[in-house]
């Protein structure tokens, strides 16, 4: 069998040493500092402008944003799904976007025209 | 018979062995149980974006009359006043940092650091428990609401706290403030109008007194944003209480040197995964629930 340079060994008895073990912490730490600043930074920008009737598109994009910036980090990074191969990577990512796109899709345009499904719920529920 | 034939038939090529996916290896390169841990994440995951999006879609249809997260969730532990959302930030603070030490004990176990894994595995377990104990302290608050409450009309209206200013309590001294076109269900949404007086007095003296928040009612607005509350961070909170679990039933094997005899550390590894996805699927909560 040839050498094949773009499977990464990374399965069921996986060791590494001692010095790939620091680097791999030092990495660790520093996406905790990554991940930290992100949250603060966050509820910081929520405590100033969430009065504010003129940033509330702007806040709505950057919290989404924010947030999938720190869930690619805890994907790539903490579940090592970027240190898999890039064909795991395909099956375990691309079905969920797919699906997920089609839903979201979806009750975004229900959500927005007007009165007609509005009215059913409103009985339902009080208002 | 022909199976066996067809085997021999397979091993001969040579060049079916050149490719990953010639059979008789694992072509992801990843173990059984890990992948299989993944597929589960998955359908998890699919379920908690279901639940999110239905959420967003009820927001989107209610933003007029949803409670803002950063009015609701003011407490903080042996402080008086308040302040929005610390006590949920510093949640998911504890949170990322029970995931880093995750990440550090599935380190700790590559280079087959018993002791290293204990100590990570602990930390872990110790920040998961801390998550679930602030998530019931703050069921707690929700569900006790505040001292002055709101009132719920007759025909299920919630006068809501945060459309009146809380500095001086309008709400006490009859005032009102009332969805207008309330009766005509076929009308939009129009913002709300003041009722005083006599009118006021009528609505009060049929209206109920709640306080915070269950499946029905809710002080704070739409009995819906409860609904969704509670099972989400219920549902949620019950994923971070298991993870805990099986964090413990797999630091006991760790203490027993279960994995010492096998070879390497890959149990610590799945559990990891899923301690990561707890981790993750709190990051969305947090943005979708608390800060949009």
């Amino acid at each position: 069998m040839d050498a094949r340079d773009d499977i990464y060994e990374y399965s069921l008895d996986t060791h590494h040493s001692e010095e790939e073990g620091k680097k791999m912490r030092k990495k660790f730490m520093m996406v905790l500092g990554l991940l930290s600043v992100v949250t603060i930074v966050e509820v910081a920008m929520g405590m100033m402008w969430s009065r504010d009737e003129s940033m509330a598109m702007f806040l709505k994009v950057s919290f989404i944003g924010l947030t999938l910036f720190k869930a690619g980090y805890i994907v790539m990074i903490f579940m090592h799904l970027g240190d898999e191969k890039k064909s795991f990577q395909w099956t375990i990512l691309a079905p969920y976007f797919i699906l997920i796109g089609y839903l979201i899709a979806i009750c975004l345009n229900e959500a927005l025209y007007g009165g007609t499904i509005r009215p059913a719920i409103e009985n339902y529920f009080g208002f | 018979m022909s199976g066996h034939v067809s085997q021999t038939a397979a091993s001969s090529h040579s060049d079916h062995s050149a490719s990953p996916w010639g059979g008789g290896t694992s072509p992801y390169k990843v173990s059984y149980g890990k992948m299989m841990m993944w597929f589960f994440l998955i359908s998890d995951a699919f379920t908690f974006s279901g639940l999110l999006t239905a959420y967003g879609f009820m927001r989107h249809k209610y933003e007029d009359i949803w409670p803002t997260a950063g009015d609701v969730f003011t407490h903080f532990p042996f402080y008086d006043g308040h302040i929005e959302l610390a006590y949920v930030a510093f949640m998911t603070f504890v949170l990322i940092a029970s995931s880093v030490t995750m990440v550090l004990a599935v380190e700790a176990g590559h280079r087959m650091k018993k002791k290293s894994v204990q100590f990570w595995m602990v930390l872990t377990i110790v920040g998961g428990a801390i998550f679930v104990g602030s998530q019931a302290w703050e069921w707690y608050h929700f569900i006790h609401g505040t001292e002055h409450g709101a009132y719920l009309l007759e025909d299920g209206v919630t006068v809501m706290r945060h459309k009146i200013d809380p500095q001086t309590h309008v709400l006490d001294e009859g005032v009102f403030l009332v969805p207008v076109n309330r009766e005509g269900s076929l009308t939009e949404f129009s913002g709300f109008r003041e009722v005083s007086g006599h009118e006021a007095t009528v609505m009060k003296s049929t209206a109920t007194h709640i306080h915070g928040a269950n499946l029905s009612h809710n002080e704070y607005g739409v009995p819906l944003f409860a609904d969704f509350f509670f099972f989400i961070t219920g549902f949620h909170g019950f994923h971070v209480f298991s993870g805990v679990i099986i964090n413990f039933i797999i630091f006991l094997m760790v203490v027993e040197g279960k994995f010492e005899k096998t070879g390497h550390y890959e149990m610590v590894e799945k559990s990891g995964l899923y301690w990561h996805f707890v981790d993750l699927v709190w990051v969305f909560v947090f943005t979708f629930f608390y800060l949009l």
